[in-house]
């Protein structure tokens, strides 16, 4: 059992603190949330790209470095250490990427995959709708067959980025046999499987027929939309996997979302790091119950890398991310508000002003919803991991 | 790297486990709080056999020379069981406390080791008492001035966990001015402190599942209700990663690494907050029956709450760990 890096690892680790340092810009950004600071944030992709540091995981063929998951987990530390921007192109890049890795054709990969690495498009996941939140498998968008592919429409919502984004991904109804939805006409006993007759497809979000909605969030930016689409043509070169199979797709999306790739342990040892220069500037010693949660966000942290580490390693020898990526999910996102609430009561009367500590709190507050609720979560631990029976839904 | 345990460790954890439970430690841990040790002495014995007093002590003095990964293994699989006695001072901290070359631990080693003698060791002000001293044959106080043999109180402090026979120090007798690891000593203690505080919580995890399972109340398995799912999985959450904090610190611990104090203390607050948090969660999930001392999980409960605030409060360890994170940034 070790912590040490190897030689390969180091220098690679060198390579993009140094680049890093001389790249990063020093203002920070517009928030990719704005028009103005998403065209900020695809311009510094592109960049990254240029260094084949965008997609670093991935195969060399499509502008990735072909790193080990352990490289790309020291790559997220060096990167957030940094201070580089946040990455517009999340969705694609870390949880539709290795969907197509795991159930795309070559053809899907070549074509979309270059693209996506220098953010020319960026991606949007279109999964929840009005009715379908926790339940996803309540959905009742519909995708109906047609010559040479599918004809999209119904209402998906909450889609983060879609206000500036170029495609989306998601889950769409092509057997209306399976709808379970209350509102299904004739009503309908739920089937066994209710995660049956659901495809996954990827759509043009400025295809005929799409209509975006920006919505506000809580900091006033329009960080997600509505998409309403009605009869949108998509072909079937654009249908990720089986037709009808997309739950078992999505499953590998929302494992991802989860389990390591959206938010590496690199995001919160940074913030752990600016917590600790905070208290260190600001900070008075003699408030002993703060300096408590001051010392909790640096164990948070360093407990999740070294979890990560864990997670690494297991998966290295061929183990699979199960339902631990529900407790890796429940960790973090506690940990990154009450961080982010730490901070903001260093801060005391200034806690209350706009600025880099109360925007990272107010997005701290959406973790624990997005991505399945860590209610969702915690049932999937209590069910899977500890083996205890299903109950009521 | 390589975070994960080997084959070895997991083999080594496995081996101590199905010792512990063929033994039955609940009958022996109240034998032990009634001053009935022979049945905790053969069990300490039994230990012996497998190694696990041998782990910290050099090869020179019949030990093993093990690594402190090796003994977050076994007391994790310890507190697991709640193993009574002076384990963390006779098998972490006598043996991190004495030079290798130290003429005492030539005297003292060896029969740790092979588990003929048994150690307590107070470390004022963090360790005040010495634990089980009436069966101890090497009773230590560490001073600022060296090491000093006692001789115990009569009759024993009243410990929340009864298998804790805590003894005021009394007749100091200094016996050794030489310099000891007391720095090295008292990490290797909370370490392994830690790692029963782990142990005492995945057993109490474990257990309540099992009696979630079966408990049934308005015509359903307890454990199918969202209410009791829910507390189960914030201490799954806890215990799984606190365990990597305690890996971690072991490995440090290892290396003797400039960190390691700090990783050590972090490894404490953690462990020590998960596994209180499965004892309280534990007895909400048992109701009643987990309330009368009758049934083993008091046992655990109490021990939990005892190691809690031994071997440093979680106040202590956090301001060590906030201590050292300033310092390293001021260097
Ligand atoms: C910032 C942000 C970004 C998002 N981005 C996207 C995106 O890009 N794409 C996308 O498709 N979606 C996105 N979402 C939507 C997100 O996936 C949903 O919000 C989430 O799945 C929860 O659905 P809901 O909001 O409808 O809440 P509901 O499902 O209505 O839940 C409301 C409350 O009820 C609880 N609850 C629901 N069901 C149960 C149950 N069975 N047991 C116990 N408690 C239950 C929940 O935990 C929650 O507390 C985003 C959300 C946020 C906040």
């Amino acid at each position: 059992m070790d912590l040490d890096l190897d030689e390969r690892t180091r220098q690679f680790r060198d390579e993009v603190a140094s680049w890093l340092a001389a790249n990063v810009p020093d203002k920070p950004m517009d928030s990719f949330d704005s028009a103005a600071g998403f065209a900020q944030h695809r311009e510094w992709e592109a960049q990254l790209a240029d260094a084949r540091l965008s997609a670093v995981s991935w195969p060399e063929e499509f502008g990735g470095r072909d790193c080990s998951l352990l490289e790309w987990v020291i790559f997220e530390e060096e990167y957030y250490a940094a201070g580089a921007p946040l990455r517009v192109n999340q969705n694609g890049i870390f949880m539709l990427a290795p969907t197509l890795f795991s159930h795309g054709t070559p053809e899907q990969r070549r074509r979309i995959l270059p693209k996506m690495a220098r953010s020319e498009e960026v991606w949007a996941q279109a999964w929840s709708e009005p009715e379908a939140g926790s339940d996803i498998a309540a959905l009742r968008s519909t995708a109906t067959r047609t010559d040479g592919g599918w004809l999209l429409s119904g209402q998906k919502t909450w889609s983060s980025r879609a206000a500036f984004a170029d495609k989306a991904f998601g889950l769409f109804r092509s057997d209306p046999d399976s709808d379970i939805s209350p509102a299904a006409h004739p009503p309908r006993t739920p089937p066994k499987d209710r995660h049956r007759g659901m495809t996954y497809l990827m759509f043009d979000l400025h295809a005929d027929g799409v209509r975006v909605r920006p919505i506000e969030q809580l900091d006033g930016e329009p960080g997600f939309a509505e998409i309403f689409l009605d009869n949108v043509f998509v072909p079937d070169a654009d249908v990720i996997g089986e037709p009808g199979g997309g739950w078992r797709v999505a499953m590998t999306t929302a494992n991802n979302e989860r389990g390591l790739s959206l938010r590496s342990p690199g995001r919160f040892l940074a913030a752990a790091d600016r917590l600790l220069e905070l208290w260190r500037r600001d900070g008075d010693p003699a408030d002993t119950a703060l300096a408590s949660r001051v010392a909790d966000a640096w164990i948070g942290a360093r407990a999740y890398q070294l979890y990560t580490f864990g997670t690494v390693t297991r998966l290295a020898d061929g183990g699979e991310l199960g339902p631990e990526s529900s407790v890796n999910k429940l960790f973090w996102s506690r940990l990154d508000v009450e961080l982010h609430e730490t901070a903001l009561d260093v801060l005391g009367a200034q806690g209350e002003l706009r600025g880099e500590w109360l925007d990272g709190w107010l997005f701290s507050l959406s973790g624990p919803i997005y991505g399945g609720t860590d209610q969702i979560q915690r049932t999937t631990v209590a069910e899977r991991l500890l083996g205890l029976p299903r109950g009521a839904r | 790297m390589r975070f994960a345990l080997s084959a070895q460790h997991i083999e080594f954890a496995r081996s101590i486990n199905g010792l512990l439970r063929e033994a039955g430690t609940p009958a022996v841990i109240r034998a032990w709080a009634a001053g009935e040790h022979a049945s905790g002495l053969a069990l300490w014995r039994r230990l012996a056999e497998v190694g696990v007093t041998a782990l910290a002590v050099p090869e020179q003095h019949g030990g093993l020379g093990a690594d402190p990964v090796d003994l977050a293994v076994a007391f994790e699989t310890m507190g697991y069981h709640a193993m009574p006695g002076p384990i963390v001072e006779s098998i972490a901290v006598l043996p991190a406390l004495l030079a290798p070359d130290d003429a005492l631990a030539g005297r003292w080693l060896p029969g740790i080791a092979d588990g003929s003698s048994i150690a307590t060791v107070a470390m004022a002000p963090h360790v005040p008492y010495a634990l089980d001293a009436d069966v101890a044959d090497i009773r230590l106080q560490v001073t600022d001035s060296g090491l000093a043999e006692f001789t115990p109180a009569a009759v024993p402090l009243d410990s929340v966990d009864a298998a804790r026979r805590l003894y005021e120090v009394m007749g100091r007798r200094a016996i050794s001015r030489r310099e000891t690891a007391a720095d090295a000593a008292f990490d290797h203690g909370v370490l392994a402190c830690a790692a029963q505080l782990l142990g005492l919580g995945q057993r109490l995890l474990d257990d309540s599942v099992e009696y979630a399972k079966q408990r049934n109340q308005y015509g359903n398995p307890i454990g199918s209700y969202q209410a009791i799912k829910h507390l189960l999985a914030d201490v799954a959450t806890q215990l799984e990663l606190a365990r990597p904090l305690l890996h971690g610190a072991a490995v440090a611990l290892a290396g003797d690494a400039a960190t390691t104090s700090r990783d050590v203390s972090a490894a404490k607050v953690a462990c020590g907050d998960a596994g209180y948090l499965a004892a309280r969660t534990a007895l909400q999930v048992h109701g009643a029956i987990g309330y009368t001392a009758e049934h083993d999980l008091g046992r655990w409960l109490t021990k939990a709450r005892a190691l809690r605030s031994a071997w440093g409060t979680p106040a202590f360890h956090r301001a060590r760990v906030l201590d050292a994170l300033m310092a390293e940034r001021a260097s």
